[in-house]
């Protein structure tokens, strides 16, 4: 797969797209916009800033961005993807507040809103099979994600606490395929 | 203390706890704003949380509403400077630390060992969206249509927000 490296304006662009199109979260769209319509990532590059970006704190697109945008242009780079990210959507919320008291309402908007929201979880968790079906993750790999998976969703373990045993065991297991010969990894 | 000042370091508390992003801001913002400094009464933290999720854009600005709420415009500056400002600075300093590392041997394969790890979180924060949009009984079948379409089909994944909206008008 070739990429493509995106202009200045490009990234504002391309951001500003991916900030006004998450509904429910940005995950979807980002990848959606970045590896398979504008190409500036491969799936794996993207997979790879991603998980660095989910492992630190505040929002992952945006961490994402600043992660991206720097390694791209370096300041002007992270600044241009957080302003494309979250400038319109902020504006267009702000905006949202103060109408809010007629608009919410409206018994067809909640209608509406309700199936957008179950609509945006199945987005969600789409994104994830689909990263997971075109990365190929080896046997362990599938093996970690599902249990990060459960012990997030049925046993409630805190988020810091998945990472820290989470990240050590995810590196040591990639390290060790990597030192195999016949193991290729990718 | 200045009030800007004030909401900038609330927020920035509660962002740089959120390993995760802003589904896991959610609950320890309540207990911040609800339970603790009483700044905002249970059904408004509801309506604006529900109100930043039904709108474009990232979750994180849910915070940046609420700011806003409490505040107007200082609230708003000093709440979305808190939840962005340390968060994008670590960020930046964690980027600059993967470009200096970029020719040691390890680098690669150790970032590839964090991808189940994303895979993993991704498909969470999707069980518990679908969990939370769980109100009506048809919602998960939306859901897991909506799931197939976007894993399945390379068309873009937006229309099955659209097909949710529709379904949500026809059924409820």
């Amino acid at each position: 797969m070739t990429t493509q490296k995106p202009s200045l304006p490009n990234l504002f662009l391309g951001f500003m797209k991916v900030g006004c199109m998450a509904f429910g979260g940005a995950q979807a769209v980002a990848r959606r916009v970045m590896v398979e319509e504008r190409r500036w990532l491969t799936e794996r590059d993207y997979a790879e800033l991603l998980a660095l970006a989910h492992v630190l704190p505040g929002p992952n697109i945006g961490n994402f961005a600043v992660m991206f945008g720097r390694r791209e242009y370096g300041l002007a780079g992270a600044l241009t993807c957080v302003a494309g990210f979250f400038g319109l959507p902020l504006c267009l919320l702000v905006g949202l507040v103060s109408l809010y008291g007629q608009f919410g309402q409206i018994a067809a908007v909640n209608a509406a809103m309700h199936g957008v929201a179950a609509a945006a979880a199945g987005m969600v968790l789409g994104t994830a099979l689909r990263m997971g079906t075109r990365l190929k993750p080896p046997p362990e790999a599938i093996g970690l994600a599902l249990a990060v998976l459960l012990a997030s969703t049925v046993f409630k373990v805190p988020l810091l606490v998945i990472v820290a045993v989470g990240a050590p065991l995810g590196v040591f297991a990639a390290l060790r395929r990597a030192q195999r010969p016949e193991g290729r990894a990718r | 203390m200045p009030f800007w000042l004030d909401m900038f370091l609330l927020f920035a508390s509660l962002s740089l706890v959120a390993v995760g992003g802003a589904n896991v801001l959610a609950p320890e913002m309540h207990r911040q704003l609800v339970d603790i400094r009483h700044l905002m009464d249970e059904a408004t933290f509801s309506q604006l949380l529900a109100l930043a999720q039904a709108a474009p854009g990232p979750n994180i600005l849910s915070g940046s509403i609420m700011g806003y709420w409490i505040g107007g415009v200082p609230g708003l500056l000093g709440a979305t400077m808190g939840l962005l400002g340390p968060t994008a600075v670590l960020a930046w300093l964690i980027a600059g630390l993967t470009k200096r590392l970029a020719h040691a041997p390890w680098l690669k394969p150790a970032q590839a060992g964090l991808v189940p790890l994303a895979l993993g979180l991704v498909g969470a924060s999707g069980l518990v969206m679908a969990q939370a949009a769980a109100s009506f009984p048809l919602a998960p079948v939306i859901t897991v249509l909506a799931t197939l379409y976007v894993w399945l089909a390379p068309l873009n994944p937006l229309w099955a927000l659209l097909a949710g909206g529709v379904l949500g008008l026809v059924l409820l």
